[in-house]
């Protein structure tokens, strides 16, 4: 087959893993190397899709060929698409390739389940090898590990990947029994708990060593080794099955304490073509995703337990306003904050705030009284933050008792579209 | 070099990018106290050059100002801000220096209205930058032969239009990145050129000077079509990141519209699709990976330790297993003269699979290297199988098992018993002693004798290493060598037992 029809195959096949993310791992460039690539920390979207997702790695898989049965997956056995298979060169130079025109970022590289978990593991660990020792790239590699691979194919991964995930797919072991009968929620886990081993222990080896006595004499030391710097991550689909979104942040909560991720990716089920007869043909409920990365977020960023962000009733986020904003109509008797005193912990949870616009007012505070002309200067949506703050010339309680705050502040109805369905139940 | 007239006051910079002549020039302006009002900028094209150069400027070989001492953040969104392409942004730098040096306060408020103005420029000048990290696109030139020696065979060249004046500030980028990799970087006010050793700029360029697609470029376009999810077409959002401006120098944003006007369709279609009936049939392999849900539930009684240990694994009788990341089995020698049960795994156990290897299983090896015994002849376990936790932050927070929890893993504990066959038992903390002894032990009344169980086995109740983790330090001592008498009175006991 030629390698423009492989190509469109198996970029295809790998477009429903959501994450594609660069970023967070080590710095270090190629000057003075063999061959091309650098990686600056942050990492860099080459290009967008019109559904709007950020093209960063290449994204495919070595082969679409499964031995599972996944139901919400494209690629799982009973699956009538035409189905394909790189070699390991062929990865490397399309990555090389794509690399050098600057497309990509680095490669992300996943695989269906061929032969052997093992067997699969080792063809996948292969084009990073080769990538780093033949071609000295020194881009962004993203390896998809398969959890029942042995603890000593994982290890060779983690030297050779910026980034290892292990996708749990499904949040509840109820989940993962009806729609994907192969996958080990236990073996998942495990693997989880082995890369996080790995990667601490690999940071523990980095840290600098304490003082000594003898400051004459420095130590040396070799370099230490470096296991997937940026971590590891993990998807999960959302709205295959009747999870509540309670049960899914409960599960990101726990994977994010367990096993240390860097991030949990939520990916709306989608149509695909030739589905399983087991799933409900639904649109893709993306405005739930989103609510859920608004969730998580707070979650990571703004000091939020798992158990206070779902409301109590159905254990659903609301899809017509976000999270925060959500939670602070709910919990009015903390409002309104005032901006001059309020601790830190409290000015995030203002609706409309960030972390950064937090930071600015926690450092001017400092040298002056802060009035609304600053809040202006944030660029944030005043409308949203007027009703939950206090400063000098605003007055108190501006309209925060008023019941119809929250329709006030809900956007504007839409004529309901395709694209912000309800969330689909299996 | 920056000129300043002495009459007017009018600065003329070298080029859009001549930041070090705009620091030099504001320099000796602060010196010589001249005030923001005062001053207008130039920047000198050809033409301008000639039209200014009075000859009346000072000479900027001469850097007789002293350096101003200036916040961190003024330097750095100086940096940025004098990049970007409106004509103000010098004057509005020089009017912030000035303050700067005028009024002391104003370097602590993030949120002065001049401050926010260069922050924001700046920060388009960094999108800007970022932007050409990302959309600049190279095409391979093969570079005939003549070139001379040494020469790369290919020179890979992009053509990009940046919003500001960025070319000269992100090209390093370009160079630490393709290290190895001759390349050229073309927009309408400067070109930069890198020969694999050193980065050089010249003249701006047009369009037409830059190679077009090539075959390879195929490729990319092939991967950008099918990547793409027609089920969850967004095009705001990729307006919002890749903006229109930037859409003629992508070859791919060709492809947008046609694979926008085409995904309603085809999404509708997957939707309306009726589910087919597979073609292939399932691969034995498959079925014989299937794991059966049955096979999780309750297991019943194994017959040796290794059955014991895949049995547990398997566990469902009470929750915790649901969240834990693994049963955690016993570890040590049948026949051991002491079993210590401890009351269950803990984060670093949970993620090892192994017992007593976290903080307190430190603590228990550093009291029992004290004693001079091997680790490795005693048999370590727990009460409960399965880790038991709460997530909270970015941890997760040990929780007691409840007592259901405890007499639901019970059984486990006495097969692993039964099959050890321990010459003595040590109960550390209350969950093990109750599991143990089948009823609620006071630990701090019963510590430090020998109790009976139903079977004639002896057991002897301390604290559990994690109580002496969590007391203050000026506890610490003392408990750590009551604790370590609890202990060799185990050892010594069980050594008379034997």
């Amino acid at each position: 087959m030629e390698i423009n029809r492989k190509l469109a195959i198996l970029a295809d096949a790998a477009k429903y893993d959501a994450s594609c993310a660069s970023s967070g791992t080590s710095k270090r460039d190629s000057v003075g190397g063999r061959g091309i690539g650098s990686t600056e920390g942050s990492g860099i979207c080459h290009s967008y899709a019109p559904d709007g997702r950020c093209i960063s790695l290449l994204k495919i898989l070595l082969t679409n060929y499964c031995a599972y049965d996944c139901l919400y997956c494209v690629n799982r056995v009973s699956s009538n698409v035409a189905r394909a298979r790189f070699t390991v060169e062929e990865v490397v130079q399309l990555t090389l390739d794509f690399y050098r025109r600057n497309c990509i970022e680095g490669l992300f590289l996943s695989s269906g389940i061929i032969q052997s978990a093992d067997y699969t593991m080792e063809q996948v660990v292969e084009v990073a090898r080769v990538l780093r020792e033949v071609h000295d790239f020194r881009g962004y590699i993203h390896l998809k590990t398969i959890p029942e691979a042995s603890p000593e194919l994982l290890a060779r991964a983690g030297r050779y990947a910026d980034r290892l995930s292990i996708n749990v797919e499904l949040p509840t072991v109820e989940g993962l029994h009806a729609l994907a009968p192969e996958k080990d929620g236990q073996a998942i886990r495990r693997s989880m708990a082995r890369l996080r081993i790995h990667i601490d222990d690999a940071k523990e080896a980095a840290k600098p060593l304490a003082p000594r006595a003898q400051t004459a004499v420095r130590p040396r030391r070799a370099a230490a080794p470096v296991f997937a710097p940026a971590g590891q991550s993990t998807q999960m689909i959302v709205g295959a099955d009747a999870t509540s979104d309670r049960s899914i942040l409960t599960a990101s909560a726990s994977l994010y304490g367990a096993y240390r991720l860097r991030r949990v990716y939520y990916s709306a089920f989608s149509p695909i073509p030739d589905a399983s007869r087991a799933l409900p043909l639904a649109a893709p409920p993306l405005v739930r995703e989103h609510r859920l990365y608004q969730a998580d977020w707070l979650m990571r960023f703004y000091g939020f337990a798992h158990d206070e962000i779902v409301s109590a009733d159905n254990g659903m986020l609301a899809l017509d306003i976000d999270p925060k904003l959500a939670w602070a109509l709910a919990h009015r008797e903390h409002f309104p904050v005032d901006l001059n005193r309020a601790a830190k912990e409290m000015l995030l949870r203002v609706p409309g705030l960030g972390v950064k616009s937090v930071e600015k007012l926690l450092q001017a505070r400092r040298i002056r009284t802060l009035r609304i002309d600053d809040v202006s200067r944030l660029h944030v949506p005043l409308k949203t933050i007027l009703p939950f703050i206090s400063v000098p010339g605003v007055g108190a309680r501006n309209g925060l008792d008023d019941a119809a705050l929250a329709a006030r502040l809900k956007p504007a109805p839409r004529q309901a579209s395709l694209f912000d369905a309800e969330p689909v139940h299996a | 070099m920056p000129e300043i007239s002495a009459v007017t006051r009018t600065v003329s910079l070298a080029a859009e990018d001549d930041l070090p002549g705009f620091r030099r020039a504001a320099r000796r302006l602060v010196a010589e106290g001249v005030v923001p009002e005062d001053v207008s900028w130039f920047v000198r094209s050809t033409a301008e050059a000639d039209l200014f150069d009075t000859g009346r400027g000072v000479d900027g070989a001469v850097d007789p100002a002293p350096a101003l001492m200036l916040p961190a953040f003024f330097a750095a969104g100086c940096q940025h801000a004098g990049l970007h392409a409106d004509p103000g942004r010098f004057g509005l730098l020089y009017r912030l220096l000035w303050r700067l040096v005028h009024e002391p306060g104003l370097r602590h408020d993030p949120l002065d209205a001049d401050r926010v103005a260069m922050e924001q420029m700046a920060r388009a000048v960094r999108r800007d930058q970022h932007k050409m990290t990302a959309f600049v696109r190279f095409r391979p030139l093969a570079v005939p032969a003549d070139e001379g020696e040494g020469a790369a065979e290919t020179i890979h060249v992009a053509w990009f239009e940046p919003q500001h004046h960025t070319l000269r500030a992100t090209a390093p980028f370009f160079a630490r990145r393709f290290a190895q990799m001759a390349w050229a970087i073309l927009t309408p006010e400067r070109s930069a050129r890198w020969d694999g050793r050193r980065l050089s700029f010249g003249p701006g360029a047009r369009r037409e000077d830059a190679p077009a697609a090539d075959a390879g470029e195929q490729l990319w376009l092939t991967y950008y079509e099918n990547i793409f999810n027609p089920a969850r077409l967004k095009l705001k959002m990729m307006q919002k990141e890749m903006p229109r401006f930037y859409w003629k120098n992508l070859p791919e944003a060709a492809l947008i519209q046609p694979l926008t006007a085409l995904s309603a369709e085809r999404s509708g279609r997957m939707v309306e699709q009726a589910a087919s009936e597979p073609v292939r049939r399932r691969s034995a392999a498959s079925l014989a990976l299937r794991i059966e849900p049955a096979a999780m539930g309750v297991v019943g009684a194994a017959t040796s330790l290794e059955d014991l240990r895949t049995a547990t694994e398997r566990c469902r009788a009470c929750p915790i297993g649901h969240a834990a990341t693994q049963a955690v089995p016993g570890e040590g020698p049948v026949g051991a003269r002491l079993m210590f049960v401890g009351e269950q795994p803990g984060d670093q156990e949970d993620l090892h699979g192994r017992p007593f290897v976290g903080p307190a299983g430190q603590l228990l090896a550093r009291a029992m290297a004290e004693l001079g015994v091997e680790r490795a002849s005693v048999y370590l376990t727990n009460a409960v199988r399965h880790f038991k936790f709460e997530p909270r932050g970015k941890r997760r927070i040990h929780k007691t098992p409840a007592q259901q929890e405890a007499a639901a893993c019970a059984h486990w504990l006495e097969e692993e018993i039964a099959m050890v066959q321990p010459g003595a038992l040590v109960a550390l903390g209350a969950t093990a002693a109750r599991s143990l002894l089948g009823r609620p032990v006071a630990v701090t009344a019963e510590r430090g004798r020998w109790l009976g169980r139903a079977d004639g086995r002896q057991v002897l109740v301390t604290l559990h290493p994690a109580a002496l983790l969590r007391m203050a330090p000026h506890q610490f001592d003392a408990a750590f060598a009551a604790w370590l008498a609890d202990l060799r009175l185990a050892f010594e006991g069980s050594a008379a037992l034997a």
